[in-house]
Parts: C-alpha cells; structure tokens; sequence
C-alpha cells in the first residue's frame, strides 16, 4: 500500500506558555507540524487544547514563546493575518450564521478571495459576475466534496448537528487554507457521523495536500487519523509523537484513566 | 380462461432493433434534442443525442482497444449516471453485453454475480465500487479491466488494470482514427436476436439467477408499452431506481432509447425530491412506498399549517375523494363539481402537485407490491394520473397494465399490448409475450421449470381475472392454501388489506386446511396512540393499549371493513375472517417473528403462538400466554397477557355490480 511521506516543518511552536491572571493555562509547549500532515493535539477537559488552537490562530497571544510559520516568527498576530496567510479553522461550538442557507455560509469562507468592490458587487457586471461564477462553482466544488448537496440551499439553524458541523468544515474549505485547525470536529456525533467525519478529514489531506490540526475527544479516532500527536494535560506536555509510541507512554494512560495510589 | 391482446403493435421494429441502431439513428433525426440531463455542481448539465452518441463511440472504441470484444461481459456498477447508460450503450455497439449490479451489494454478492456471468470488464462509479472489485480480484484475475468515473481517492491507485473512462475514452479517439469505420461495422452487425443485457434477479431463494434478454425481448417490449400510453419523445423521466433492476432499465434506457425522450439523473440519493421538483417529470415510475412517504409529508406539513389553510384542504380534499377520479375516467359529475373542482384545482391540487414534483406527469406507474386503495385514490383524486401495472424480469416488465379509465386499485389491469395471459388449474398466473426471456443464464433447469416448451412463462403469483376483465394478483402461489370446504385461502391478500388501515400495522391471517380464517394483529402504536391520546385514553404501554376494549373496537372496524370487502369477491367470499386478537408483543425481527424485509414468518408464529391459535379455534373467549422475548441489548425476559378474543361480523356474498 501507499507510504506516506511528510514534508518540510511549516508551523514551529516553541516555549508557548499563556495565562489569564493566574491562571497558567499553557506552559512552555513546543511542537511542530509538517507539511501534509495530519497532526493531532490531544488532552483531558480543560488541558488547553483549544487554547493552543487559539494561539496558533491569533486569537490569543502568548506571554512567552514564538510561532514561526513558513520561516516567518510572529509575534503579535492578528486573526486576519492568520486568514491571509493560509489558515482556516473550525469551532468546538458551532459558530456559523443561523439563519443562512448552506450555500451562503460557504461562500463566507471566500471572502478574502473576492477583490471587486462593493459597487461593483452592487452592480454585478462584468468582473463581479465573472468573479460571483468562480466562487459559486468552488463552493459547489466543496459542496459535492462533502456530499452535502441535499442541504445546499436549507438553512443552518434547521439542520441537525452532525451536518451543521459538516457545514463549518465546507466554509473553512472555501477559503482554500494551507493549513486547516479543527476544534473537536467529531464532538457530540454519533458513530456513523463520525466514520464519515474522519473519511472527511483524511480525503481533505490526502485531495487538496492540505496540512490539518486537529483537537479531538476521541482516543479512537485520533489514533487512526494521525501521523503524530501531541498530549497536553493541565497546560503541560506529557507526550510528542506518532500514536503507537503515544499510546504506551505511562503519563499519557495516567492522564487518561487516572492513577491509582 | 386465456385472454388474447386486443391490440397489436402498430410501430415497424424491423430496421432499428437494437439500442446501437436506435443510437445511430437518433443522432440522425434529433442529433440536437436533448437525451440525457446529470445535475452536477448545482447545475443540470445535458447532453443531446449527438453528444451521446460520440462519448459512445469514444468509449466503445476504448473498450475495443483495451481487448473487448463481442459477446464479452461488461459489469455495470453504480448510480444512476449519464456515463453509466452510455457505458451499456457502449458495450452493446460492440455485440458485448452489459450486466449492470445492485451498487449496495457487499463485495461476497457480487462476486457470485460477476464469476456467474463470466465478466472481464467493468465500469463501474468511484472508490467505492472500485475498492470492492479490488477485494474480488484478490487472488483471482478473472475481472480484467476496470475503468471507473470519479477518480476522488484514488490518486494512490496504481494498478496496470485500473483506468478513468476519460482515459479510456481518450484512447479510443486514437483507435476510432486508426480504424475508421469500425464503429459502424460493429455497431450494425448487432441483430434483433443477439443478447441485449443480462439483470440478475434478487431470488428471495438460493443464488440470484441471471436473466437473458434479447434484443427483440427489450425493443419490442418497450414499443408497446409506449405505443399503449402514447409517449413522445418529448417526456422526462427521472432515473433513480437501481440501474441493476428491469424496471430502470426499461424506463430509463429501452424507452428512452426507442421513443428519444430525455432521461435525467438526480444529483445524489438524497436530493431526489428536489430534483423531482425542478424536472418535473411527464412520465413517472415509483413503488408504492415512494407514494405512502410523499403523502406521509404531506399530512405532517399540513398539520402545521394555519387553520384557514387546513380548513381549505381538508374541503378541496373531501370534494376531489367524491368528483376528482371520476373527472380524471372521464365520467360524468355535475356542473356545479366541475367548477369546484376547477377552483380547488387553482387553490389546492395544482400547488400540491407542484411541491410534490408531480405537475407535468401525463403518466405515473406503480408495481411491486399492493398500494393502499387511499393513497392510490389520493393521487388519483389530484389529478395524477397513477396506474398500477403487473410485470416480472422474466418478460421485461410488462404484464398487464391498468387501461386508462379504467383504473381500480384491487386489480393491476389487462394484458399488455401481445400479452397472452391465462391462470393454471392451481390457480397461477401464465404468461407468453415478446418480451418472454431468452433463458436463465447458464442454468437450463431453471429456465426448463419456468418457461414452457411453447413459450408460457410461470409466474409463480396467484390470480383471477375479475368480471371486467382484469387481472386481479392475490398472493405468491405457494402462499395460496384452502380452507377445509375447499374455498382458496389467500393469507397475504388479506393481511394487505387488513395493513392498509393506518392502525393496523402487522396482520397474520391462519387459515389453510382450518375451518376457516382466524387473524392475528398488531395494533401500530403511534397511529392507535395518538388516536387513544385524543379520547383521552390512558395506557402506559403497547401491552395495556392493545388489550384496552375500545381498541378492540377499533380493531373490529376495520377487519368488519374487510370482510365486508371479502364478501364482495365471488372466490374468496368465504374466506371472511372469523375470530381475531389483537397480539400482545409487536412482532418482531429479532424474535424470528419477521425476515429482516419485515415480511411476517407465518409457521414460525404459528408455532411460537400456539396456544393462541388453538384458542381462536375454539369457542374461548380469553387466552393467557406467557411469550419469551429478546431485548435490544441481548437480553431475555418473559412477558405473560391475557388476550381476548373476538368474532368478527360475518358477511353475506354479494356479486359485485359494476
């Protein structure tokens, strides 16, 4: 069968520590993600994995350390630059508008890919037209990808969660990232829901070549879907590598199921 | 009793009697009319006759270059897909023939299929199909090439055998130019009595037999189904039953391909309603579960309607039940209904068959299985014109079909255009037209058993024809039994008709070599709840509801109804039904009470309950059981009732008048 090959380093996380007051929510974390790879960052509740989402994205800014992405150290990022720079993500709780169809929600994520101006929107003629078509057919590209075309034009709020979660993944597609983050995408689905999620997820990275970091609950699927995965406990880093190792480290099957004494 | 067709097909198929002829010419005649429609990244792509007749070619001489040749097998897997029927079409101008399979069977049922029917080649839809074929290649390279359509995850697929139809195609160009004339010499060598396709039945029994069909089988067949019915190559079809199933192939692929009509392919499984909605299809075909669902929609969404609308429903509604099939035979109403009708066709009628997708149907067919005479009558009232038809495999399809105007929902019509039908001594339906099967491939006991030396067919149903002429189908012949006097006792039959009230949802009917009919119900719980939740009835269960005296009641409504109805059938008049319970327990699969398709295990529950039915064949009127029951997660437990039991109001015979 196909081996897998992982390209250079794109994203450096080093000595990321974040608190909010006193409360020390990361400390002195450092991975790094390849290119093409499916990269997973693993943890009990409140052990900072969203947080570390958040940092890598620019929502948050950490007191200490340094992210470099593509050769370029930031320090002081903001969320839009993340956008610009290739980088989408998706939200533990659904973050989509309620009250738009599908469709509409996709084509969101092409914002920042629409460069005509809002007259010439208004007027819709020539650049506009020709550009509203593009957009329109790589949304339709994304909607097919997901299998979603039966929902293509309901709105989001009178869809069940399984499908609204499939509809974020569409609109952080749309913005064609280079590096895709995934907040808990399988959290609260059903098995077959979540068969589908990882099929997802695996044809995304394998399709598109797209670099995805993942958050996940789910010991199981993480295990499966990953080349490697970093375990945070509490704002600590228990553990950095592919899953079979992970898998056997004594402080991550302490975190897991408790120690007893 | 034989009954000789009345009409002979009007239509001369002796120059275009295969689909390559029929191709040839239509790119001729109609090269620009539009024959195919996909809906594909949100917008319905088409293509014309033309269009199809060169991605044809371009395949055919792919499939020539990559070694295939006359009388080869191409496997068929997948949806309903433009480049699917064109891969058929593209086997067949080759002399090749085309074995198209269920796309849902598992990689061990295809196997069988696939080394039965001795296929090399397939093309098949995507990843899916591809990796079960791989899992059958496994080990034995029986199945040589491999093309597919939509290459998504198979990027890492390299194997020597594994092309995209595009590929192929492409490499068919470069022969087509290499070998100019190729096509057409092949294309019109195939005859009239060359095999067509092969379609695997189910068989509820033992393997799938595969069922050889001609050309002449199919064209003919198809003709006269459009000669009767009056198609024009300007309908629409939606393509969305199983590709491996005769009907499909009938209405989606031989008609289209003899009349020129446009066939249009849904987007995926789960937009078929929309894509419904935005074809608008002149010429239909859907089981009647497809029917019961539409309308089951329909009732929830008016449930929340606001009340003025509700209140203009349910009178249009009641207004179409009296007048609306009658205008649509042709009979005669008042002027006064006429002219309501006309309104509630503006406010009512028109925008329902709009939303369901059913506005521009000239023609909607229904087979299968029995359709509930409400739902039946319902579409009927709107306008719609639904007919039932009776077909097999084993003659493409067309047995008989109901006549226009002469549609009644307990007979599935009269012959076909060159159908001959007659009903054996045992009671079972025979049949001898041109659409009568070559054989069962490779199997000529098989074909031996079904077909007859001079060409009659067994259908293995049991029927009548009715005083006007109709064929009526009761049950599956080794179903059929009879009661101690003599009188055929036709289990399914009854218990169809006791389902066909909605609350109603299993009926077991006993009766073969007894006294006389005894029933078993299942009481459906959601329609009997909400029905005893509006009388304020308390229960706090399926076992305190369906003991509770006013269910009883309810119950014996409807099997009174059905006796009533019995008593109206010369044959099975005294077959009324008796004494009957309402069950205890929901039968169930898991119990072996019911096969998996949710038919009903008559011994088995025979056995199971006996008791019960020792006391429905006595004169008590109460019965104690103890049942032994499995749980969904595994475990057992023992549920113990007493269950009474009822006489059912009996019915004196009345010849129908008609």
């Amino acid at each position: 069968m196909y081996e897998r090959k992982l390209g250079d380093v794109v994203l450096q996380v080093d000595g990321i520590s974040l608190s909010f007051g006193a409360m020390r929510v990361l400390n002195n974390i450092s991975f790094n993600v390849r290119q093409g790879e499916i990269r997973s960052i693993i943890g009990p509740n409140g052990a900072g994995k969203s947080s570390m989402l958040n940092v890598i994205n620019g929502v948050y800014h950490p007191q200490q350390g340094a992210i470099t992405y593509r050769g370029k150290t930031r320090d002081l990022m903001k969320v839009h630059e993340a956008a610009q720079q290739g980088i989408a993500r998706t939200f533990q709780n659904i973050a989509l508008f309620k009250g738009m169809s599908t469709l509409d929600n996709i084509m969101t994520g092409r914002n920042l890919k629409i460069k005509s101006n809002m007259l010439q929107q208004a007027i819709y003629w020539g650049k506009a037209q020709r550009e509203e078509i593009e957009h329109r057919r790589k949304v339709e590209e994304i909607i097919d990808f997901l299998e979603i075309q039966a929902i293509r034009k309901i709105p989001v709020g009178k869809l069940p969660y399984g499908m609204q979660k499939r509809v974020e993944l569409g609109r952080a597609l749309a913005a064609e990232p280079d590096l895709l983050l995934l907040d808990e995408p399988m959290a609260g689905m059903n098995v077959e829901e979540k068969e589908d999620m990882c099929r997802f997820v695996l044809d995304i990275n394998d399709e598109f070549g797209t670099t995805i970091v993942l958050i996940e609950h789910d010991m199981g699927v993480v295990m499966d879907l990953s080349d490697r995965v970093v375990v945070l406990d509490y704002g600590l880093q228990l553990a950095d590598g592919p899953p079979d190792e992970v898998r056997r480290n004594q402080a991550v099957i302490d975190a897991y199921l408790g120690v007893s004494n | 009793m034989s009954l000789s067709p009345d009409r002979k097909a009007t239509v001369n198929a002796e120059q275009l009697n295969t689909f390559p002829k029929l191709l040839l010419n239509h790119a001729n005649v109609r090269g620009r009319k539009i024959a195919m429609r996909e809906k594909d990244l949100g917008i319905w792509q088409a293509w014309t006759w033309q269009q199809i007749l060169d991605e044809v070619r371009a395949l055919a001489c792919g499939l020539a270059a990559l070694g295939f040749k006359a009388g080869d097998k191409l496997a068929i897997i997948g949806d309903n897909r433009p480049c699917l029927y064109m891969s058929m079409a593209a086997a067949q101008c080759l002399g090749g023939v085309p074995v198209p399979l269920y796309q849902d069977s598992v990689a061990k049922e295809m196997a069988f299929v696939l080394d039965n029917a001795d296929v090399h080649f397939a093309i098949v839809e995507d990843q899916e199909q591809v990796d079960k074929l791989l899992e059958i290649r496994d080990g034995n390279d029986a199945i040589g090439h491999i093309l597919y359509d939509d290459p998504r995850g198979m990027r890492h697929y390299d194997f020597p055998f594994l092309d995209s139809i595009e590929q192929a195609q492409k490499l068919g160009r470069e022969f087509d130019q290499a070998n100019p004339g190729f096509f057409e010499q092949q294309a019109k060598a195939v005859d009239g009595d060359d095999i067509a396709i092969m379609l695997y039945t189910s068989g509820t029994t033992g393997n799938p037999k595969g069922v050889v069909l001609t050309y002449d089988n199919v064209i003919i067949t198809a003709r006269n189904g459009i000669v009767r019915e009056g198609l024009t190559e300007n309908e629409e079809v939606l393509a969305y039953l199983p590709m491996a199933w005769v009907g499909d192939n009938l209405f989606s692929y031989a008609q289209s391909f003899v009349a020129g009509f446009t066939v249009n392919c849904p987007e995926s499984g789960a937009t078929i309603l929309t894509d419904l909605r935005e074809i608008g299809p002149t010429y239909y075909f859907a089981p009647p579960r497809v029917y019961e669902n539409m309308l089951t929609q329909v009732m929830i969404r008016m449930e929340d309607a606001s009340r003025i609308k509700q209140r203009m429903f349910h009178y249009f509604m009641a207004l179409a039940k009296r007048v609306g099939t009658r205008i649509l035979d042709g009979k005669a109403v008042t002027f006064a209904e006429k002219l309501l009708y006309k309104l509630g066709n503006f406010l009512v009628y028109g925008p329902l068959r709009d939303v369901l997708g059913l506005n521009r149907i000239r023609l909607a067919y229904t087979a299968g299985e029995a359709i509930g005479p409400e739902i039946f009558d319902f579409y009927r009232s709107l306008g719609i014109n639904i007919k039932q038809l009776y077909g097999q495999t084993e003659g493409m399809v067309f047995i008989c079909v109901q006549p226009d105007g002469e549609v009644y929902a307990d007979t599935v019509g009269t012959p076909a255009i060159d159908v001959e039908v007659k009903i054996d001594d045992n009671g079972e339906v025979l049949y001898r037209s041109p659409g009568v099967f070559h054989s069962y491939y490779k199997s000529p006991e098989a074909t031996a058993k079904t077909k007859t030396e001079d060409g009659w067919v067994y259908t293995g149903d049991a029927g009548y024809f009715a005083e006007n002429g109709h064929l009526k189908i009761i049950d599956r012949a080794k179903d059929v039994g009879k009661l101690l006097d003599g009188t055929m006792f036709a289990p399914k039959y009854i218990e169809n008709k006791l389902k066909f009230f909605s609350f109603i949802k299993e009926a077991v009917a006993f009766g073969d070599r007894r006294e006389n009919t005894c029933i078993f119900v299942n009481i459906d719980l959601e329609a009997v709840g909400n029905w005893a939740e509006r009388r304020n009835l308390g229960y706090s269960g399926y076992v305190d509801l369906a003991a509770q005296p006013e269910v009883y009641d309810l119950i014996q409504e409807c099997v009174d109804k059905v006796n009533e109805d019995l008593s109206r059938d010369p044959l099975l008049a005294k077959s009324q039904i008796k004494r009957f319970l309402v069950l205890h327990k929901e039968l169930d699969a898991d119990d072996g009470e019911l096969t998996r398709t949710r038919k009903v295990r008559r011994s088995f529950i025979e056995e199971r309950y006996a008791p019960l039915v020792e006391a429905l064949y006595s004169d008590v009127a109460e019965c104690h059981i103890e049942t032994e029951v499995k749980f969904e997660d595994g475990r057992t437990g023992k549920l113990a009732a007493d269950v009474k039991i009822r006489e059912a109001r009996q019915f004196t015979p009345v010849a129908k008048a008609s």
